[in-house]
């Protein structure tokens, strides 16, 4: 297998597996918690990066769809007494039904105009949830905690959603480092670079950007799914929370956008960096402030980030680091 | 015929760029097209390819009705272009950009396939030492040279080459000259706008000059060079054109 040997795949891979492993060796709870946070941050930015740094198309309400999946899989576990797995599939697949949908409509739009789109559609579908009686409306739902013991009780179903998220976070790896390498994923970069010329060069664009789109709404679908059962609480605002969209872009831009390693170092030092605020008296009330300057420094002095800036510093790392 | 376009008009709102113009192309030739700034040669290449919808008219390609299809289907079809202002995809290599051309093109290769194409298309235009540089790191005429091996990496039919030569010097002028006709030695049909005189002269089989977005004339260069309408808008001097001539066969 060439690709397993590529530094460029086992190196993110390897730092995703590290994230996994280290609770297992402190075997606390709060370690658990803690890198359950991280997990997720690097898988969900590593989803939107496939849209925003492969792509070029910066989407600020990447968040519905983690909201959307997270809706589906909770009323099919608690409601229909689903599997979390098949929920959690389930919970992909709506996700990217809907992508699917907005991406043969906005995808149309190009540059601010698709970004405002987006944060339109979480607000659309916020109020949806609010008003849509089968998931709760304004309340939401509730997980009847008798469910846990289908999992062998509360405990063991939170490793088990652990353990489900570290596998998905190195699938979003593999798959990320997939496209990139792949004919599809170079259509998408040529129409990151230059949209018309690509077209002009054969590639479909429409179709191109409309798969990227579906194939990073499916992974936050299901790892709305994930989240939401742990919880045991999905309500519209927690659900389609637009901070958190933008807490994403921070992510992926900090660590390196278009490349595999960067949303995941970029997730992992965000959170550290949140969660280092969040405990300070000073910083705790104005953490999202913090992102927002943090963006705006990246955007200013770093714009490929810091695997992107790596890259560029050293070529010999260009073979080392995708 | 490989094109038959067929009374084609572009205007935008009330300017009519491009009027009425009718001819065909039959394959293997190369076809010239002159005029003044402005003459709307590349509004008509752009008609041609899908980047504007024809106003009126109808533009065929290898028997296919392509009126006003999205550029990627006239790609698809084998009709590449190379941009009179170069567009380089400025972040990926420059074998990277010339993949995506083999990738999407006339053959649609697979990754493995586009990447040999590439390496034969570059060695071919002389790119092959800048292979692996930043597409936006090269000069301009190393970009010209891109544009063309990005369009030849989709193995076309016809090639539209918008202005290759120009901003080039003397020495990369006659490069490109060479590699304009090894590429038809190839078998590829070529429509070429160019304001180096000379070079289009004695490369065309064919020219049809435009003026104020009028086909005003058409015919052989010789032909061409002698009608006083084409030498009044375009020419000025009488003259020029065999000199031009001249000055080539020596």
């Amino acid at each position: 297998m060439k690709t397993l040997r590529s530094p460029g795949l086992w190196l993110p891979l390897l730092l995703v597996a590290a994230f996994a492993v280290y609770p297992l060796i402190t075997g606390s709870a709060s370690t658990r918690e803690s890198m359950f946070t991280v997990l997720m941050s690097v898988a969900l930015a590593s989803s939107l990066n496939i849209l925003l740094g492969y792509t070029g198309y910066v989407s600020f309400g990447h968040i519905v769809f983690f909201g959307l999946g997270g809706y589906v899989g909770f009323y099919l576990i608690d409601e229909q007494g689903w599997h979390l797995f098949p929920a959690a599939l389930l919970g992909g697949v709506a996700a990217g039904l809907l992508a699917l949908l907005l991406g043969l409509s906005i995808l149309r739009l190009r540059g601010a105009y698709f970004a405002l789109a987006t944060i339109g559609i979480n607000e659309a579908m916020k109020a949806f949830a609010k008003q849509f009686a089968l998931f709760g409306g304004p309340n939401g739902m509730e997980l009847n905690f008798a469910i846990y013991r289908g999992y062998g009780g509360a405990n063991a179903a939170l490793w088990l959603v652990f353990w489900s998220l570290a596998v998905l976070a190195l699938v979003v790896i593999f798959v990320s480092f997939k496209v990139k390498k792949s004919k599809f994923g170079l259509g998408l970069m040529a129409i990151r670079e230059d949209e018309d010329a690509a077209e002009v060069m054969g590639v479909v664009a429409p179709r191109a950007k409309t798969w990227a789109y579906v194939l990073s709404a499916i992974f936050p679908g299901m790892i709305g799914v994930l989240f939401f059962f742990k919880n045991g609480v999905i309500e519209p605002e927690s659900a389609f929370r637009l901070h958190l969209s933008i807490e994403l872009l921070v992510m992926v831009m900090l660590g390196g956008q278009g490349t595999v390693l960067g949303p995941a170092l970029g997730g992992a030092a965000y959170q550290s960096l949140r969660r280092t605020l969040l405990t300070s008296p000073m910083f705790r009330d104005i953490q999202l402030v913090v992102a927002g300057v943090l963006l705006l420094l990246i955007v200013l002095f770093i714009p490929s980030g810091a695997v992107g800036w790596l890259r560029s510093r050293w070529a010999a790392l260009r073979r080392v680091l995708e | 015929m490989i094109l038959q376009v067929n009374n084609v008009t572009k205007q935008f709102g009330g300017l009519t760029a491009v009027k009425n113009v009718t001819f065909d192309l039959p394959p293997g030739q190369i076809l010239g097209l002159i005029g003044p700034n402005g003459a709307g040669k590349t509004t008509l290449f752009n008609c041609i390819n899908g980047v504007y919808t024809p106003t009126r008219g109808k533009v065929s390609f290898r028997g296919e009705d392509i009126t006003g299809a999205p550029t990627y289907r006239a790609a698809r079809l084998g009709l590449a272009r190379t941009h009179q202002i170069v567009r380089p995809l400025n972040e990926l290599t420059v074998r990277e950009n010339v993949i995506v051309g083999a990738c999407y093109g006339r053959e649609g290769l697979g990754l493995a396939k586009a990447e040999h194409v590439a390496d034969e298309v570059l060695a071919f235009v002389g790119l092959a030492a800048r292979a692996n540089l930043l597409a936006g790191s090269l000069n301009v005429a190393q970009k010209k040279r891109l544009e063309m091996a990005r369009a030849l990496a989709a193995r076309p039919y016809l090639l539209l080459l918008d202005e290759v030569l120009a901003g080039l010097n003397t020495a990369e002028v006659s490069g490109m000259i060479a590699t304009i006709r090894q590429i038809r030695e190839q078998g590829v049909t070529i429509i070429m706008i160019e304001h180096i005189m000379h070079a289009v002269m004695n490369l065309s089989d064919r020219i049809i000059v435009l003026n104020y977005g009028e086909m005003i004339a058409a015919g052989t260069p010789e032909e061409v060079s002698q009608n006083p309408q084409v030498i009044e808008a375009y020419l000025g001097d009488p003259e020029l054109a065999a000199r031009l001539l001249e000055e080539e066969k020596r």
